[in-house]
């Protein structure tokens, strides 16, 4: 047919939104055994990128591949742009060698956020277990930079270990406001930790917050966070008001690689988070 | 010039001359390997003459006509093959763009584009619904696939409607064909009997209208239009299958149904049926880099959601059982498929049935499943 696509003359374009820009390492940090964040800052200049809590980038090491990795940093502070990442596979272990001024490539943000704007006036749960913690920072430090536009505001993070606490020095800080509750748990310790052992579900149970006034923000293992909406509802929490971060095999961003499908939804461009009455069915459905 | 013309069968040589005069390059089908194919035409002998094909499930041959029919002349009497045209809207593999080292690290080279502007001749009524579904993918999404575009806006489609069907067949029940509606420059339909043997043309784009001002015809009569009608609706009869209408429903109604396990019994996971199927979109990125390391590249090419890699994270696949996979491409293919792109992802072509090594049929397991159905629909979406 000889006429022009429909969209062809506003939609971005996927060669161009395959093609990653370059940026290079500012800094990595060691966070834990095998946990690494990456700081980096765009080498070809252009405009700043901006971002919202819960959205991620692909990150491209040169010749290994690309893998989507949350952001992790202030969003009012986007250079340089944070990834906090847990070496798990053949593109995360290439990255964790990376050293301050090496390249590397970045598509993004891409994705849907968590309800920043959405929750301002409620309380807020924001509970995040292992690793998980990383794609809720960036919302924490947005909570906290407005924070008299919110009511009680909780942070429920569990790690398996004391030695897997992420972000330790800054759950210190935060815990030691006034305007915060923070609780940590870990799933096993040895005789020199003091706190609390357990599933991080049970912390809810903490309260400071009202539940029919709250708005919970999860992001961990799926088995975790299926809990977590159990233990919510328990308390009074409606799945209207939770929102989950999922996570799947993401290779484009796009929605055309097909992979990170979950029912109808293209995780990395539907999601990954979703606000929890619209999936709760296809939540409970094994390998979908 | 009418809408409708007749041209001989010597005239589809004239047909081809104008497309290659115009700057395409035809492409149709031939018979090679056993099976029609799509591959470059360069004269209208290249065309399978005489040629049936038998098809059912897990089973595809084909054979020569009576020598002593009208058949045995017939060049358009078999349905699909394996392939479909979007080997050539969306190729198998593509390259997306290749870097090089440099001395402060890397820099990215963008692909460029240089697939010719094809005709596309013989796309039969289930390949222009195919064409339009895969559109709304990759070009009216949120996000444009520009090199799918760009070949997709170039092509010049000669469709062929259906005067045979094929033994697994069944787009009557798609709203798909065995006629096509719209959706082509120009569309034949084979008038085929002991003594005559011509072509109705119908004329469907300004730049097929040119065209045939460089072929020899003339006006269609009504009763050679009428016969035209009459091959295309026993083409519809003789349709053995159809899929129920409320497919998604039942799909969408029925994750948990026990026919899933018992179809995982027999799919082998092979991925047949998402390459052979004309809508299948899904694909794979690959970097990959020269042995010396200062060459990197990244492809796209097709994958299937059949393969335990497909949905991967660390920790493993997500759907590790075959029935959690069969259940998936159907469920998209048939339901969610309409809420991701407003259409059914099925054109009802009926390769998936020949070309599954076991014979496992679209259209019996919903109705299975429709037939023995209890579970609630999925409220949420």
């Amino acid at each position: 047919m000889t006429q022009a696509a429909p969209g062809l003359a506003w939609n971005p374009m996927i060669a161009d939104a395959m093609l990653p820009a370059r940026y290079r390492v500012d800094a990595i940090r060691r966070e834990l055994t095998g946990v690494f964040t990456l700081a980096l800052v765009p080498v070809d200049g252009g405009d700043a990128l901006t971002f919202a809590p819960g959205q991620y980038n692909m990150l491209y090491q040169f010749g290994v591949g690309e893998v989507p990795i949350s952001l992790s940093g202030d969003p009012a502070c986007p250079r340089p742009l944070v990834h906090t990442i847990r070496a798990v596979g053949t593109v995360t272990n290439a990255l964790q060698h990376l050293a301050s001024g090496h390249m590397v490539g970045l598509r993004g943000p891409f994705g849907t956020h968590w309800p920043a704007e959405a929750a301002q006036g409620a309380d807020l749960v924001i509970m995040a277990g292992g690793i998980g913690l990383a794609p809720l920072r960036p919302l924490i430090y947005q909570v906290l930079a407005n924070r008299k536009r919110y009511g009680a505001v909780c942070i429920f993070y569990g790690a398996r270990t004391p030695d897997e606490i992420l972000y330790r020095d800054e759950l210190e800080q935060w815990r030691s406001r006034f305007d915060l509750t923070v609780e940590v748990t870990v799933d096993r310790a040895g005789p020199d930790w003091l706190g609390r052992v357990g599933v991080v579900t049970r912390l809810l149970a903490a309260k400071g917050f009202s539940p029919p006034d709250t708005i919970a923000c999860l992001c961990g293992p799926e088995i975790m966070m299926r809990y977590a909406v159990l233990a919510l509802r328990d308390q009074g929490v409606g799945p209207e008001r939770i929102y989950v971060s999922l996570e799947r095999n993401m290779q484009c961003g796009l929605g055309f690689c097909g992979h990170c499908q979950f029912g109808a939804s293209f995780v990395c461009r539907d999601g990954p988070v979703f606000r929890f009455d619209g999936i709760a069915k296809r939540f409970d459905i094994r390998e979908i | 010039m009418p809408d409708t013309l007749l041209i001989s069968t010597e005239a589809l040589q004239g047909l081809l001359d104008a497309l290659i005069a115009k700057g395409y390059q035809p492409v149709g089908p031939r018979l090679e390997r056993g099976a029609i194919v799509y591959e470059t035409l360069s004269a209208a002998s290249d065309l399978p003459r005489g040629y049936l094909d038998e098809q059912g499930g897990g089973h595809y041959r084909l054979s020569k006509a009576d020598p002593s029919s009208p058949e045995t002349a017939g060049i358009f009497r078999y349905a699909v093959g394996p392939q479909s045209w979007k080997g050539f809207l969306f190729p198998s593999r593509q390259s997306l763009w290749r870097a090089r080292r440099t001395e402060t690290g890397f820099a990215f080279e963008p692909e460029t584009d240089d697939a010719p502007a094809y005709a596309f001749l013989g796309a039969r009524p289930c390949e222009l619904a195919a064409m339009r579904i895969q559109d709304r993918v990759f070009q009216e999404g949120p996000y444009v696939d520009r090199g799918y575009a760009e070949r997709r806006a170039r092509a010049f489609v000669v469709a062929v409607n259906c005067t045979r069907a094929g033994g697994t067949c069944f787009c009557a029940s798609m709203g798909t064909g065995p006629r096509a509606e719209d959706g082509f420059d120009l569309c034949l339909t084979e008038l085929l009997d002991a003594d005559d043997h011509a072509f109705l043309v119908e004329i469907g784009s300004a730049s097929g209208r040119a065209l045939m001002e460089l072929v020899r015809h003339r006006t269609a009569t009504p009763e050679e239009i009428e016969r035209g009608r009459r091959a295309i609706t026993d083409a519809a009869e003789q349709m053995g299958r159809r899929m129920p209408p409320d497919a998604a429903a039942i799909l969408a109604s029925n994750p948990e149904h026990p026919r899933w396990d018992q179809v995982a019994q027999r799919c082998l996971s092979c991925a047949n049926c998402t390459l052979v199927c004309p809508t299948c979109f899904c694909s794979r990125v690959e970097d990959t880099t020269s042995l010396d390391g200062v060459e990197a590249a990244r492809h796209r090419q097709w994958d299937s959601c059949f393969t335990l890699d497909f949905s991967y994270i660390h920790g493993g696949p997500v759907r590790r059982e075959t029935a959690a996979r069969y259940r998936h491409w159907i469920t998209h293919k048939l339901s969610t498929w309409h809420a991701q792109f407003g259409t059914s992802g099925c054109t009802g072509c009926g390769r998936c049935i020949t070309w599954c090594p076991v014979g496992i049929d679209i259209t019996e397991e919903v109705a299975a499943i429709q037939a023995t159905e209890r579970a609630e629909p999925l409220g949420d979406e």
